[in-house]
C-alpha cells in the first residue's frame, strides 16, 4: 500500500533557510544543507525547497545551493519559486532537483505546465496552488469558493481554485502542491474543505500545505481532507514536532506512513488484502 | 579496480543514480569507478551497467537509440559478457518487448512484455503512483538472491511512475508491490535486472540495494 508522505519544506531566501530548525546536532541552522541532512536522517519522506528570494540575481546563486542540498538528499527532492520557463526547470534538474513546483508562471501561461511535462515528464512536474477563501464576497460568481493568487500571493488573478487544479492535472502535472492562504502560518490546521475539494477535482497526488500546527491536524488532512502527503515548515523548523513524532501519531490514527528503515523490515499486515495480480498477465 | 558505466542519455535522473552509486562504491571493499559515459567501448568493457530512466518511454528509447552505439554496446556487456545490468525506473521498462504509451515503441526486449499504463482497481487511487511502498512478497516474489539481501519483505522503495512492466512470465518478477493490484517493482533474469522505484532516491534500502548490486555475481 502506497504510503501518506510527510514533507519538511525550507523556505530560503538568498541561500538560507528562512526559518531554521533547531535540531541541536546542526552548527548552522540556517544552511539548508544542513538542514536536508538532518530531515534525511529523521526519515522524512521527501524534502521541498522553496526559493523566495526576491532579487533575480540572488536566483542564479540557488542553483548551487540546489546542488549541495541535493547532494546530502537522499530522498526525492522538489524546488520551486522563479521557475518560468522550461529551460529554468532543466537548469533545476541538472542541479540534482527531481521535481520541479511552478506557481506564477503555470498561472500566466498554462502551456509551461505541458511544455515541461514532455521535457522532463509529469512525475518531474508539481503545480503549486496558492489558494484563498472567497465564499460570502460580494460579487463572487458562482465557483468553488476559493480563488488562485500568484507572486506569493500578493497578486489576486479571479481563477477558481479547484477548476484550476483540474486544469493543471489535464495538462501533465504530476501532483498538485496546494497551499492554503487563509490558513499559512497560523497553525489552526490545513483547509479540509478546500483538500477535499482540489482531492475530488484531481487524479494525481495532492500535498496538502499551509496551517499545519499539530500532528492531529495532519491525520485530519488525510483523513478528510484525503491529502495524499502532508507538508509543514515551522512546527519542524521549530522543533514543535519531529518527523518521526509526527509519523507515530499518523500511524496510531491508521494513517499508513514509511517506518524509517533499520536494516529490514516487516511492516506489512500479515494477511495482505492485496487484490488479484491486475497487471501479472 | 571494476568499473560501473552509467548510461548518460540525458535522463533526469543521471545525478541522483550517480552520486548515489558513488555513495554505495565507496563502502565497498572493492575498489569501484562509476563511469558517467555514451562511450560504446566504455559500455561494452564495463563490469556492470546501470541504465537511468524517467520521462516517456519513447522518449527514453529514442534518446537511446541516437546515441550510435550504445544499445549494441549495452547488449555485448550485458548478453556478451554477462556483466550485470541494472534498469532503473524507465531503464527497467526499456528492457521490455515493447512500450504502449503513445502508440507502440520498442523496447529492448531483454525480458518479453508490454509497458502498460498502471490502472488500480480502486478508482481513488491516485495515478502517477507517487511515494513509498512495500516491496511485497505475500504478492509473489521471493526477494531471493544477493540483489535483496538484507531487504526483507515490507522494505519500502521510492516509486514515481505511471506506467509499469508486466513481463510475459512470472518467474521473471523478483518483486511485487501493490497499488490497486499487484505490478513488478522488479525483474531479475540471470545478469539482468531491472526495477520500477529509484533506489537513488530510498534512502537506506535503497542504498543497500544499490551496494548489493555493485557486490553481486549472478
Amino acid at each position: 500500500m502506497l504510503k501518506v508522505r510527510v514533507i519538511p519544506c525550507l523556505d530560503v531566501r538568498d541561500g538560507r533557510v528562512v526559518k531554521g530548525v533547531q535540531f541541536v546536532s546542526l552548527r548552522d541552522a540556517g544552511d539548508p544543507v544542513e538542514q536536508a541532512r538532518a530531515y534525511d536522517e529523521a526519515g522524512a519522506d521527501e524534502l521541498m525547497f522553496l526559493d523566495i528570494t526576491a532579487s533575480h540575481e540572488g536566483r542564479a546563486a540557488i542553483l548551487d545551493v540546489v546542488a549541495r542540498t541535493a547532494e546530502v538528499c537522499f530522498m526525492p527532492l522538489s524546488v520551486g519559486g522563479g521557475v518560468r520557463s522550461v529551460e529554468d526547470g532543466r537548469r533545476l534538474l541538472r542541479a540534482g532537483a527531481d521535481k520541479i513546483a511552478i506557481n506564477t508562471a503555470a498561472v500566466e501561461n498554462p502551456d509551461l505546465i505541458g511544455a515541461c511535462a514532455d521535457a522532463f515528464g509529469s512525475q518531474a512536474v508539481v503545480v503549486a496552488i496558492d489558494a484563498k477563501r472567497t465564499v460570502g464576497d460580494e460579487g463572487v460568481a458562482a465557483g468553488s469558493g476559493w480563488r488562485v493568487f500568484t507572486y506569493g500571493g500578493r497578486r489576486a488573478t479571479g481563477i477558481d481554485a479547484v477548476a484550476y487544479a483540474a486544469e493543471a492535472v489535464r495538462r501533465g502535472a504530476g501532483e498538485i502542491l496546494l497551499t492554503s492562504m487563509d490558513r499559512d502560518g497560523a497553525r489552526t490546521g490545513y483547509d479540509l474543505e478546500l483538500l477535499a475539494a482540489v482531492n475530488a477535482a484531481a487524479s494525481v497526488p495532492v500535498i496538502a500545505s499551509g496551517g499545519a500546527g499539530n500532528a492531529q491536524h495532519m491525520i485530519d488532512a488525510v483523513k478528510v481532507g484525503r491529502a495524499d502527503a502532508v507538508l509543514a515548515a515551522s512546527i519542524f523548523h521549530f522543533g514543535d514536532l519531529t518527523v518521526g513524532e509526527t509519523k507515530a501519531a499518523m500511524a496510531a490514527a491508521g494513517i499508513p506512513i514509511r517506518p524509517v528503515w533499520a536494516g529490514g523490515e516487516a511492516d506489512l499486515p500479515a494477511a495482505a488484502g492485496a487484490g488479484a495480480k491486475a497487471f501479472a498477465r | 579496480m571494476q568499473t560501473v558505466a552509467l548510461i548518460d542519455y540525458g535522463s533526469g535522473n543521471l545525478p541522483s543514480a550517480e552520486k548515489a552509486l558513488r555513495k554505495a562504491a565507496a563502502s565497498l571493499s572493492a575498489p569501484t569507478a562509476v563511469v558517467v559515459t555514451d562511450d560504446p567501448e566504455v559500455i561494452a568493457r564495463a563490469d556492470r551497467v546501470v541504465l537511468p530512466g524517467v520521462g516517456a518511454f519513447a522518449a527514453c528509447m529514442s534518446a537511446l537509440e541516437a546515441r550510435p552505439g550504445v544499445i549494441e554496446a549495452m547488449g555485448e556487456a550485458a548478453a556478451g559478457r554477462g556483466a550485470p545490468f541494472l534498469g532503473i525506473c524507465v531503464g527497467m521498462q526499456l528492457l521490455a518487448t515493447r512500450g504502449r504509451e503513445f502508440g507502440y515503441t520498442n523496447g529492448l526486449n531483454w525480458i518479453e512484455g508490454d509497458v502498460r499504463r498502471l490502472e488500480p482497481t480502486d478508482r481513488n487511487l491516485k495515478i502517477p503512483h507517487m511515494g513509498w511502498n512495500g516491496l511485497d512478497t505475500t504478492l509473489g516474489g521471493d526477494l531471493g538472491g544477493p540483489l535483496f539481501a538484507g531487504l526483507n519483505s515490507g522494505v519500502h522503495m521510492y516509486f514515481t511512475h505511471s506506467y509499469v512492466l508486466v513481463p510475459e512470465r512470472e518467474t521473471d518478477v523478483a518483486a511485487w508491490t501493490d497499488h490497486g493490484g499487484a505490478f513488478a517493482a522488479a525483474v531479475v533474469r540471470g545478469n539482468i535486472a531491472g526495477v520500477q522505484f529509484h533506489p537513488e532516491k530510498s534512502q537506506g534500502a535503497g542504498a543497500r540495494l544499490l551496494g548489493n548490486f555493485l557486490n553481486w555475481r549472478p
